[in-house]
């Protein structure tokens, strides 16, 4: 079975725990204000690889990672849920961690199937509110939370995390809403809040796009 | 037992002839727990210290030299004793001032000469004249060298060799001065010479000889530069302080004799454990006054200087004298050499403040106690100052008492020695063969001579076979100039303390090295897999390259292009061993650069990999500068896919990233550091250097250099002061890949 990356990074310490390969896959259907890799939205580019040789790949850092495991980041992982979790699955025949990055902002059979073979899920839970989630990421809130239940259904570990973006998110409903996520669900082991960067700015400069977390701060 | 100083320790061979190994062995006190009996530094050593700062800013101000004794010709007994204080603990200094630089023309005349008038001294008439009537090794040498061999040192095929001053590289077992006392080392000597007698007298049997008396008369020197700071040492050292003192006044001879490029101080740390373990245990040493020792050795080591001349300099820059100290590793009966000795001598980088030197190198194994590990990793976290070997691949080639001398040379202690040898620009080698014999950075011809290749396009198999008749070429011009440096080093500079601190009957290594090995191989690659097209000027010589299309490059775990430079290796290491060596030394090869990447780039034209003319060569084995787009653990990957057993002096790499890349903390980046260095050393690689430090950092010490008078980072087998580097090789380093968070 073949899937599309974005790109492959062999040392990743900051999306789960331990020293970590991070497969950035390609296709996203959301447009986040402040998102990194705008190289990835694309559906109709990127590299076409197959399930094995990206488990190959990945475990050429066996080896580094025992401790850690593999990520798989985007782009948004969920719309390639078949492959990844073919990926997923036989990286557990070789004892590597799993690890899905995604915004929960789908859900389908597919996607349950992919769930029963991740370890950890990083649910990026940008917004509390709908208005926001609808201004600044294209999707409901209603998504996120749908997969957050599921999650806990299946008791899988989970990280929480957001973007702190000042004035947007930073109030004080925000921080409560997110906290209270992790009396509600005993699926969620940690809160991550994620510093805003604009170091990215260069790649929608490359692009030839507007970045427009940005206009915020102007 | 034979002596009272051995009062507490368990017998074993040692007892009966020279085998420090042996001694370890049988007394060692492994250590596994984690770092907190370590104690701070104490009055004394603070005031010590600032003493020692202070005169290191005065020889900053000074342009580098504090002050050089210009009448006196450097050895063991020609300077009265020299103190940093009046309370100082381990005592000796190389001059009798510390910083003071003495002069040592053995090697060469011309070299001292212009060190000193490069610093505004001139040598005295008295050195002059005497050397007049004197041959050094660089007269000796230059008396031998072939019109090819000039050719190829001048054009910088060759660079670095040691023609000019001490060669270095050699390590004496210092610690058998402290394990036997200087009498019972003479008697063995004199044993040795003795059985000399029944051989055939031909060259070798009569070199030796005379290196043997060389080496009797200079234990005697020995004895007599200790009386001269009042210490007798005709006998073993009785206590901790006592082993420590001799050792390193083993090592101070040793440094007042020579000016090699390398002076090494072996594996000394979890020897003079035994002694501090035997003296806590009968009460007469603290905790805090055996960290002390160290603390003041360390000091003393650091003090260590040689008068360089600006062009050495160039190549070998910010002063470092590769003071290499090898710590941990395992033993061949698989217990583990890490003592708590081994975290008192890291422990002087936090007591003493981050430095280079002594070159602290930890030799890693998988099987070394975990909480020692995760000490190593803080260190390097907080004081980018250590560097990292693998034990688990040298053990089985090595045993288990050698040590690195320089950057990553390993060599059995006081069993081996190594004839050194610099390296060749490999890159160079590549545009000279595709100009059929022509340099076209200094216009001359050197090489078989054949017409420019001509092809529109550069095919592969056409380049590679055109290179390696050069390659064949080069190694066989190689070896005869290696040859000639050390038969004329062994005849007019012998390290006789050094070898005296050898088995009479020692191993010897010639050690090769190539620079520029992730430009060939991405050269190599570019021919291969893209189109590179020839540009010629006027006379038909090629000096650039138009390279269309992507290729495989180093340092991203790809097969194409690693099996390319891993094959570079093997053929350069099958090609020397056709030319034997001067006393039948065993050839070896290293991967390394020192900082002299800068120098090859700058002496190099253009290259198919888009490397534009003159632009730095990568450091030693690392893969050209932000080439490498899959991350940290693929460049990792590709370096450690070299085969060490084609290059068994050593393959540096030097890794840098960002703190922010490693972890979000402290915890986490020492945790994620052991499994990065875990997970290398797995791939059998052999060095890593590591600096977690933000690139922002070094742009301030490059405009502010004054406020950071103290910043460390590793650079090519060593760690140097940053400010202490030219600034061409300042902005080098900046350039360099930083891996980041993804």
């Amino acid at each position: 079975m073949n899937g599309k990356i974005s790109s492959f990074q062999s040392l990743g310490t900051l999306d789960g725990p331990g020293l970590r390969t991070v497969v950035f896959m390609q296709g996203c259907p959301l447009r986040c204000i402040c998102c990194h890799n705008p190289e990835t939205w694309d559906f109709n580019v990127g590299m076409t690889i197959s399930a094995d040789d990206l488990v190959e790949k990945i475990l050429r850092y066996k080896e580094y990672i025992k401790d850690g495991g593999a990520t798989f980041s985007g782009g948004e992982p969920i719309y390639q849920a078949k492959f990844v979790a073919e990926v997923f699955r036989k990286l557990h025949d070789n004892n590597i961690h799993t690890c899905l990055d995604t915004s929960g902002c789908i859900y389908n059979d597919d996607i349950d199937e992919l769930l029963n073979n991740a370890d950890l899920v990083l649910l990026d839970y940008k917004y509390s509110t709908d208005e926001a989630y609808k201004k600044y990421v294209g999707c409901s809130v209603s998504a996120p939370t749908y997969f957050l239940e599921k999650l806990e259904e299946k008791n899988i570990k989970t990280w929480i995390r957001r973007v702190i973006i000042p004035k947007i998110n930073d109030d004080d409903f925000s921080y409560s809403d997110i906290e209270n996520m992790k009396k509600t669900h005993s699926c969620v082991e940690k809160i991550e809040y994620l510093p805003l960067s604009l170091l990215c700015k260069e790649k929608y400069e490359n692009m030839g796009i507007d970045f427009p977390v940005e206009h915020l701060f102007e | 037992m034979k002596y009272n100083q051995w009062q507490g320790f368990n017998k074993g061979i040692w007892t009966e002839k020279i085998d420090v190994r042996d001694f370890i062995d049988k007394n060692i006190m492994s250590y596994t727990g984690d770092e907190s009996f370590l104690c701070g530094a104490t009055e004394r050593t603070k005031r010590a210290l600032a003493r020692f700062e202070e005169l290191k800013k005065q020889e900053r101000e000074n342009g580098g030299v504090l002050s050089i004794d210009t009448s006196t010709v450097s050895s063991l007994c020609n300077y009265p004793a020299g103190y940093l204080t009046d309370e100082d603990i381990i005592v000796g200094f190389q001059t009798d001032e510390p910083l003071k630089r003495g002069v040592n023309p053995f090697g060469g005349i011309r070299m001292a000469r212009s060190a000193c008038e490069s610093y505004g001294y001139k040598l005295s008439e008295k050195i002059e004249e005497y050397f007049k009537y004197r041959t050094t090794h660089n007269d000796g040498v230059f008396r031998i060298y072939t019109d090819e061999m000039k050719a190829a040192r001048h054009c910088g095929l060759l660079t670095g060799l040691p023609d000019a001053y001490g060669r270095g590289r050699i390590i004496g077992d210092y610690r058998r001065v402290a394990l036997y006392g200087v009498d019972y080392l003479i008697e063995c000597k004199i044993e040795d010479k003795k059985k000399l007698a029944d051989n055939l007298m031909d060259v070798d049997n009569i070199r030796l000889s005379e290196e043997l008396y060389s080496q009797i008369d200079f234990l005697k020197k020995l004895k007599e530069m200790a009386q001269i700071y009042g210490y007798d040492i005709s006998q073993p050292a009785q206590n901790a302080k006592e082993a420590v003192q001799w050792t390193y006044f083993a090592y101070l001879a040793a440094n007042k004799e020579q000016n090699g490029a390398a002076m090494s101080f072996g594996r000394t740390a979890s020897f003079f454990d035994i002694y501090i373990e035997r003296d806590i245990k009968n009460g007469i040493l603290t905790e805090e006054e055996a960290q002390e020792l160290f603390d003041d050795l360390v000091i003393k080591l650091r003090a260590a200087r040689h008068l360089r001349t600006p062009e050495y300099n160039e190549l070998f820059g910010g002063d470092p004298m590769w003071i290499t100290e090898s710590i941990g590793g395992m033993s061949l009966n698989h217990k583990t050499l890490v003592t708590k000795s081994s975290y008192r001598i890291l422990n002087t980088l936090y007591n003493l403040g981050s430095a280079p030197e002594p070159n602290l190198t930890v030799l890693w194994s998988r099987s070394l106690p975990e909480k020692f590990k995760s000490f190593c990793a803080k260190v390097s976290i907080d004081t980018d100052a250590i560097q990292y070997e693998n034990d688990d691949l040298m053990r089985p080639r090595y045993g288990d008492d050698y040590a690195i001398a320089c950057c990553v040379s390993a060599m059995k202690i006081g069993k081996q020695m190594q004839f050194f040898g610099a390296r060749t620009n490999l890159p160079k080698l590549l545009l000279l063969s595709l100009n059929g014999g022509y340099d076209n950075v200094f216009g001359t011809k050197i090489g078989p001579q054949m017409d420019v290749m001509d092809d529109d396009v550069l095919d592969y198999n056409t380049v590679l076979s055109r290179f390696n008749e050069y390659l064949r070429w080069l190694c066989r011009l190689y070896v005869n100039t290696m040859n000639c440096i050390h038969f004329m080093h062994d005849k007019y500079a012998y390290e006789k303390t050094q070898m005296a601190l050898h088995d009479t009957d020692v191993e010897r290594l010639m050690a090769f090295g190539i620079a520029g090995l992730s430009v060939i191989a991405d050269s190599l690659s570019a021919i291969k897999y893209a189109k590179v097209t020839p540009i010629r000027d006027e006379n038909g010589y090629i000096v650039d390259f138009d390279t269309k299309g992507d290729f495989p490059k180093f340092g991203n775990d790809d097969n194409r292009v690693d099996e390319i430079a891993s094959n570079m290796i093997i053929n350069f290491r099958n090609e020397l061993h056709k030319t034997p060596t001067y006393r039948n030394a065993k050839h070896t090869l290293s991967v390394l650069t020192i900082t002299s990447n800068v120098v090859y780039g700058k002496k190099t034209g253009a290259t198919p990999d888009r490397r534009k003319k003159g632009e730095p060569f990568a450091p030693g084995a690392n893969p050209m500068h932000n080439r490498e787009t899959n991350g940290a653990l693929a460049s990792l990957n590709s370096v450690s896919k070299l085969p060490y057993s084609a290059a068994l002096d050593g393959i540096s790499n030097t890794f840098s990233i960002v703190p922010d890349a490693l972890g979000h903390d402290k915890n986490e980046r020492i945790v994620n550091l052991v499994s990065l260095l875990d997970g290398y050393f797995a791939h059998d690689a052999h060095h890593l250097n590591v600096n977690v430090l933000n690139r922002e950092t070094l742009m301030k010490a490059y405009e502010n250099p004054a406020e950071y008078p103290n910043l460390t980072i590793r650079v090519s087998g060593y760690a140097v002061n940053f400010i202490a580097l030219s600034r061409e090789q300042q902005k080098e380093v900046i350039m360099r890949t930083f891996h980041l968070t993804v």
